[in-house]
């Protein structure tokens, strides 16, 4: 019995195991390899020689760093104050706050980034304005500026959503102890809270380091070329699938998300502060002084007006017929979204398609990989969650040029076409880059589940298999829909793989489509109405399933607390 | 032994030479345990003492790694967990959040594919019993701590299993209700007549309800016997510190014709009633409630030991009154019963402590 049952663990892990090595590890692998050898399969270092002696290759390198660094400061110096008015005051913009957290996320920042242009761009609405009012303008849309502006109020929930957390987790007995100690006001803040809530801040940098270091879409449609993760898309397309240059500046951003992730944890090692103990209290609110709330609604209220404008300004643009040189459209139409349901309905059925797919198969994957490792004694087991969880340190530009080398002499059966032209492996590379979210979702859902909940089905007489499908999928029915929300909805507004991967205007999904359009002046009224339908349904998707979730947890909150022993 | 109740239910449950360890850690060592048809069986010891490993492995959940398990004559060592028919109530309780009270109870019926008529009655009459007749449309989560366990341990009967084993079933309950709870669980068990183990780390829920008690520590079984059995004759100083609080004194015995006298600085030449094979040190043990307290100018009753010493410390504990007394370099725990009006030594006061020698327990070395 119990044997049969280690041999059927056994073969799922290895089919995962081969899926992730199909997917993820072999296609990785393969452009390190194409990064370092000569044509004849020798090891060298010539192609990153020649690399750093092209002068566009160089700045290409040193804007992305710069980019992905003034991005997370620019993120934290709009996240910490936030955060902060969140956990530690007593006010209404509380919930304004967590809401403002989520919105950036249902938008990906290229979709905005036109709109930001007209509006903030040298001759967009606020400069002309300023201009008008003033006689100056500022340069937030010139160049990188560009860039690191669009991604920072992109990004920067990442950080607040991290901070709020860690702060949340603070026991005030903490904080009481210290001011029992004789600490108070900023030396309390700075040598107790801050260092407290130090993991949650860098966890939230990384993230927003990562994300831009991997962003391509937002440049391109900006115009900027100079940075690494366009010049790889560019090299591998217009130069070709063998132009070593592009796997050089793939190597070196998986080496930067690696540096920057393994430098997050690295800093925090063996500093795991979660202090809030069972029964404790989170910090104390206070209430704020006048003056005090009078600078929390200021800050927050500008924040919120900056965050918005890439959503209203696409929203505009959508209904505009004609906007450049002037502060609102000059004349309203409803033509972009004839057009785009005219043109552009089978990208959003390829979108609910692949996306479908792809978060299918990462709940799929998350629970049997979560199932493995939380309640098998698998040897080797902790790899699967350590390989899927990898995934998130590869640019999806990289895992697009891995998939086009290494399944590129490969054909389909029974057809002639190659396999890198299927739209399945849109699906595929989804999969893959979601997996590390469905299974964060899975593994907390399982692990929340006091395993006696299983133990107690079966000592009444349901199989391992009647347990799982009577006991343990309804009780993580939260997290297994939480985990599939997260992976549909980001999948699609995911353009870093796609943009590599998609070959027929056919089998492009929406992402693809807003990015197209926004490629011309033309096309940018279809662009945003694309970007428009895309939002609404990625923010109608998050809604209804937070609330889904969220009663369904509500229903047994109350019972986990009791049997958690 | 005498039981006292119906005996043709319940099934016997035979633990012979089984080890188990994780990894390099033994937790069970060669355990061999005989439980009798419809006895209510305690396993006693300190947490890491192995008990629960114990009722799990017998549950199914833990596999032994030498040794054998027959219940009801049967061997059982290879069959999983849902094939056992031992019903086991959890610590926790464990009840499925996701379904009501009524599809709890129904679930090990359901997996038992009866009739549908037939589960509903089932799940009634378990229902009843346990006194929740009316709560079978609640979720788990809508009932108190003492109801949850009612419907787990319904759950578990509903199934008619040959065997109940209850982890720690009283833990998670506040002290009033424990008590009550402890006289149901028994009543219970008599009704039902079923064999029942259950696994605790308190000695007194373990001395007053159950038949026998074994002591487990360090995954070996210290000894088995009736809660009276382990109290007035303890195999070892640590049993008789684990069921209660006890004074031990070590000194050398020697075998006489007629038994044995045990001889020590504090208590001098004391004949033993009991005969001992070997002459050699030992040690001997008394409760401190068997020792008198009077003043140095008072009488001691004749026959009693007499020791002088002075009050070092006190706790008063409601009933009785807990002194800690220094006599040569020793110390003495005794308990006087406290009435109100009663006279009462105050620490640093000299004192004279009586023993009597019949109350004396030699412990085997």
């Amino acid at each position: 019995m119990n044997s049969r049952l280690s041999f059927a663990h056994a073969a799922i892990a290895l089919a995962i195991a081969a899926f992730l090595a199909l997917f993820l590890v072999v296609p990785v692998i393969t452009v390190v390899y194409v990064a370092f050898t000569n044509s004849d399969g020798s090891l060298t270092l010539s192609h990153f020689f020649s690399f750093f002696h092209l002068t566009l290759m160089r700045e290409a390198f040193y804007n992305s760093l710069y980019v992905g660094g003034m991005s997370v400061l620019i993120s934290s110096i709009i996240a910490l104050p936030l955060a902060y008015f969140t956990v530690r005051f007593q006010f209404r913009g509380a919930i304004l706050i967590q809401t403002l957290g989520v919105l950036p996320l249902i938008m990906p920042p290229f979709v905005g980034a036109a709109a930001m242009q007209l509006l903030f761009g040298r001759s967009g609405s606020v400069n002309l304005l300023l201009n008008e009012w003033f006689g100056f303008s500022i340069p937030f849309m010139d160049g990188l500026n560009g860039v690191i502006f669009v991604e920072a109020l992109h990004y920067f929930p990442f950080i607040l959503l991290n901070l709020v957390a860690a702060l949340a987790n603070i026991d005030s007995a903490m904080e009481e102890s210290a001011q029992n100690l004789g600490a108070s006001g900023w030396r309390l803040f700075r040598r107790i809270v801050f260092p407290l809530a130090m993991p949650g801040y860098l966890a939230g940098a990384a993230l927003v380091f990562l994300k831009v270091f991997d962003d391509v879409g937002t440049p391109l449609v900006l115009n900027v070329t100079n940075i690494l993760a366009a010049q790889a898309y560019l090299r591998i397309t217009s130069i070709g699938i063998d132009d070593p240059i592009g796997y050089v500046a793939s190597v070196i951003m998986v080496i930067a998300a690696v540096v920057a992730l393994w430098g997050s944890t690295w800093v925090m090692r063996g500093r795991d502060y979660a202090t809030l103990q069972r029964g404790g209290s989170s910090l104390a609110r206070r209430r704020l002084k006048p003056w005090q709330a009078l600078w929390a609604y200021g800050w927050i209220v500008l924040v919120l007006l900056v965050v918005l404008a890439p959503h209203l300004g696409i929203l505009l643009l959508s209904f505009s017929k004609v906007w450049s040189y002037s502060i609102l459209p000059d004349t309203y139409t409803l033509d972009n979204y004839v057009t785009v349901f005219r043109d552009s309905s089978g990208m959003m059925v390829n979108t609910l398609l692949y996306c479908g797919i792809a978060a299918g198969l990462d709940v799929i994957l998350g629970i049997a990989i979560a199932y493995l490792i939380l309640r098998t004694k698998l040897p080797a087991r902790q790899w699967l969650d350590f390989i899927a969880t990898a995934a998130i340190a590869i640019p999806g530009v990289v895992l697009g040029i891995g998939y086009l080398r290494t399944f590129k002499d490969f054909q389909l059966p029974f057809t002639d076409e190659p396999f890198t032209a299927f739209w399945l492996i849109i699906a595929i590379a989804y999969t893959v880059r979601r997996l590390p979210y469905a299974l964060r979702s899975c593994m907390a859902a399982l692990q929340q589940l006091h395993v006696s909940l299983e133990e107690a089905a079966e000592n009444l007489g349901a199989t391992k298999n009647r347990t799982i499908y009577r006991v343990v999928v309804p009780l993580m029915a939260g997290g297994i829909l939480a985990g599939f929300v997260t992976s549909f909805l980001t999948a699609a507004v995911e353009l870093s793989a796609t943009i590599m991967l998609v070959t027929a205007q056919s089998d492009a999904p929406m992402s693809y489509g807003i990015y197209l359009y926004m490629q011309s002046i033309a096309g940018r009224g279809p662009g945003a109405a694309l970007g428009v339908i895309a939002v609404i349904t990625v923010g109608l998707g998050t809604y209804f399933s937070n609330r889904l979730i969220r009663n369904h947890a509500a229903s047994r909150d109350a019972q986990l607390l009791k049997t958690g022993v | 032994m005498e039981t006292g109740h119906k005996t043709d239910t319940g099934v016997s449950v035979d633990i012979r030479n089984i080890s188990l360890s994780y990894g390099k850690t033994p937790v069970l060592r060669d355990v061999t345990l005989a439980i009798k048809p419809g006895e209510f069986f305690a396993l006693l010891g300190p947490s890491g003492s192995g008990k629960s490993t114990l009722l799990r492995l017998i549950a199914g959940f833990n596999q032994c790694q030498s040794g054998t398990l027959h219940v009801g004559g049967t061997d059982i060592t290879n069959i999983p967990p849902w094939n056992r028919n031992i019903g086991m109530v959890f610590q926790n309780y464990a009840l499925w959040p996701h379904m009501t009270v009524d599809q709890n109870v129904a679930f090990g019926l359901e997996e038992r594919r009866l009739p549908r008529t037939e589960i509903a009655r089932k799940v009634a009459a378990a229902l009843e019993l346990v006194g929740l007749a009316d709560f079978g449309s609640r979720r788990p989560n809508q009932l108190s701590g003492g109801q949850q366990q009612r419907v787990a341990v319904a759950r578990t009967i509903a199934i008619e299993p040959k065997l109940l084993l209850l982890d720690e079933p009283l833990s998670n309950l506040d002290a009033q209700l424990r008590l009550h709870m402890r006289v149901e669980l028994l009543a219970l068990q008599r009704k039902l007549g079923i064999t029942t183990l259950f696994v605790t780390h308190d000695q007194e829920e373990a001395l007053s309800i159950s038949d026998r008690v074994a002591v487990l520590d360090g995954g070996v079984i210290q000894q088995v016997g009736t809660p009276m059995d382990l109290y007035d004759r303890p195999a070892s100083a640590f049993i008789a510190n684990f069921v209660g609080t006890i004074n031990v004194i070590s000194g050398t015995v020697t075998a006489t014709s007629s038994g044995a006298i045990f001889e020590s600085p504090l208590l001098g030449r004391v004949p033993l009633p009991a005969a001992v094979a070997t002459s050699g040190s030992a040690q001997v043990a008394f409760r401190p409630h068997t020792l008198s307290l009077a003043p140095p100018e008072g009488q001691t009753a004749p026959g009693t030991i007499r020791i002088a010493g002075t009050i070092a410390g006190r706790e008063f504990l409601g009933e009785f009154i807990r002194y800690n007394i220094a006599v040569q370099g020793n110390h003495l725990i005794a308990d006087q019963p406290h009435y109100s009006g009663n006279i009462e030594f105050l620490p640093g006061s000299a004192i004279n402590v009586g023993l009597d020698p019949t109350q004396l327990t030699l412990l085997p070395t």
